[in-house]
């Protein structure tokens, strides 16, 4: 019997599912996790390709060849854009759902409209107001990454922002309750559209207030919409493979915002309400203080003597795809015997685990990237702290300072360090706008150029003078 | 470990249970209580499973499971594929579309992060301090 079959053989793609993520839980098991993933999915678009109601194929091919023709070649950017990609992928599968509740509620609407019970019209409504808000709130979010020129990117914030926001919500919630509880209203199907465009205009303007240091949580947090939405659809359909796959996913984005959360110490509410932006204004106070330059040759020497380095990487170290450079100061150190670790903040980058991906694709192993838990207790001990393009993730201000609007943050403890290497492209503030104590410490010395050539300058330095250790 | 597997268990067999609720054609009961038991052990495993993957893995972890999600491709494919009309149909297959993109190119992806994850090429070790 089919239909027997085509439920076994979801069973089995949500089995394979669960071990797709449970091997992710180690870098050697991992690849089988993808294996996995792919066996579970081609499993199950086929069980449903072979159902006897599937009578026209025409359409589904077109869409599968166009999905491999725009997917394949979103899946070779370069890894410093893997942040837009993601967001992109999360506003395609907001989309997915949107769209298929959509045609649901008028298919049923036309053709049965004992289907739209109330309980179908819940799941309908929740499915089109996350899969659209996600939508434009991803495409929006992956703007932002992108940089693209007609995208904010400081934080926008007008007076009653929230009050605009949340009123806007209640009202598609409000309208969208009216179609739930009577679907067959002649007003319904005209007040559809109108719940859909409101969350549309929702996405947009959740994320407009958010900038660019808090797209690691804002990403997981569109992640775990983007599963839940598609748990509505499974409700939608009767289809328990959706759930369980959407359960997994919306856990997934639950769990990486939880920990950014944590890593910022602020709330999911701070983060989607609190418009980091605006505290920036206090940037300006007090006298202006002075940084001490190092020149690179220096800096070379006092690194050649140290035993333990520690370097911290942030953003600025993928704008300037620096990276491959630092795996040539990585070598040069640990050819002269020196242990080099790298500190990994939870939030540096613009998504979970940025940095840890940047730093593998140089080569460098990954048991050498060590997290901010781990590497703190070892910051006192360590000769040098080599900061390339991180901000506030090392600012001490965190620890000490009540009025910043960072406080209570932890930090990778850079300023412990007996020496303090600094690389930083300007003398102008980081993007959250706040000043960081630790570029004007005592032992602190400033690096100043572009990432990438002030790293490859001191490779060379390092390598070059073979004879001096 | 084996907490995890019993509550695997639990799900595939509650996901097994009522197979003849989806196939019935005209308003087929709805099991929304087993619906709910699926999605709250589910989303257990999830937590469970999730918290436990390497931190070094979040990004490669986000994109595998952006490809997983894309399981909407199911929904896609019976609303663009059934004899419905073609404006429906149409909506189908745009949402199609924009799944299987996820799949191929969340997969790939993941793939391809997931290379670049070594350890230390033996022979290397004698230079440590």
């Amino acid at each position: 019997m089919i239909p027997t079959l085509v439920q076994l053989a979801y069973l089995v793609a949500t089995a394979l599912f669960i071990f797709s993520l449970h091997w992710m839980s180690d870098p050697k098991t991992a690849r089988s996790g993808v294996q996995a993933g792919v066996a579970g999915m081609v499993l199950a678009v086929l069980a449903t390709w072979a159902q006897p109601e599937i009578i026209h194929h025409a359409w589904i091919v077109v869409a599968i060849v166009l999905g491999f023709v725009v997917g394949v070649p979103l899946s070779r950017v370069s890894l410093t854009a893997v942040p837009q990609r993601t967001a992109l992928s999360h506003a395609f599968g907001g989309a997915a759902a949107g769209l298929v509740g959509t045609a649901k509620y008028y298919l049923w609407l036309a053709e049965g409209p004992e289907n739209l019970t109330t309980f179908r019209m819940i799941a309908i409504m929740l499915e089109i107001v996350l899969g659209y808000l996600t939508f434009t709130g991803s495409l929006l979010a992956a703007g932002k990454l992108q940089e693209l020129k007609w995208i904010p990117q400081r934080p926008v914030t007008y007076p009653g922002q929230n009050f605009v926001n949340l009123g806007l919500l209640a009202l598609a919630l409000a309208l969208g309750g009216y179609v739930v509880l009577y679907p067959t209203d002649p007003l319904s199907p005209a007040l559809f559209p109108v719940v859909s465009v409101l969350s549309l205009v929702f996405g947009v303007l959740l994320i407009i207030p958010i900038g660019g240091a808090d797209m690691p949580t804002v990403i997981s947090i569109l992640n775990s919409y983007a599963g839940l939405s598609a748990v509505a659809m499974g409700f939608v359909l009767d289809n328990k493979l959706l759930i369980t796959a959407g359960a997994l996913d919306g856990s997934s984005g639950l769990i990486l915002s939880i920990i950014m959360c944590r890593a910022m110490n602020r709330s999911f509410t701070n983060v989607l309400f609190g418009a980091f932006g605006q505290v920036q204004a206090q940037a300006a106070r007090g006298e202006q203080k002075d940084y001490k330059a190092e020149t690179v040759e220096g800096a070379a020497q006092i690194l050649e003597q140290a035993n333990l380095v520690v370097v911290v990487p942030g953003y600025g170290m993928a704008v300037a795809q620096a990276q491959h450079k630092v795996r040539e100061v990585y070598d040069a150190l640990r050819a002269k015997g020196i242990t080099v670790k790298f500190a990994i903040h939870p939030v540096a980058g613009r998504m979970p685990g940025h940095m840890n991906v940047l730093l593998a694709e140089a080569e460098i192993p990954y048991t050498d990237l060590v997290e901010m838990d781990e590497i703190n207790p070892d910051m006192p001990q360590c000769d040098v702290a080599l900061v390339i393009g991180a901000n506030d993730v090392v600012n001490p201000a965190a620890a000490t300072d009540k009025a910043s609007p960072i406080y209570g943050m932890p930090i990778i403890q850079a300023d412990k360090a007996r020496t303090i290497f600094a690389i930083k492209r300007s003398k102008n503030p980081g993007f959250a706008g706040i000043d960081n104590e630790l570029y004007f410490g005592d032992r602190t010395w400033m690096l100043f150029g572009d990432a990438k050539a002030v790293v490859g300058e001191l490779a060379k330095h390092l390598s070059g003078g073979s004879g001096m250790h | 470990m084996q907490r995890m597997i019993a509550l695997a268990a639990a799900v595939l067999a509650a996901a097994a249970a009522p197979v003849h609720a989806a196939e019935g054609h005209a308003a087929p009961a709805l099991d929304l209580p087993s619906m709910l038991f699926v999605f709250m052990l589910s989303t257990f495993i999830g937590v469970g499973v999730i918290r436990r993957v390497s931190r070094l893995l979040h990004t490669p972890l986000m994109s595998l499971t952006n490809a997983i999600s894309a399981i909407a491709v199911v929904g896609a494919i019976l609303v663009t594929g059934s004899d419905y009309p073609t404006h429906i149909r149409f909506l189908g297959a745009v949402a199609l579309f924009a799944s299987m993109t996820n799949i191929v190119s969340g997969f790939l992806i993941t793939n391809r992060m997931l290379k670049m994850f070594k350890t230390r090429d033996g022979g290397d070790k004698a230079g440590r301090a």
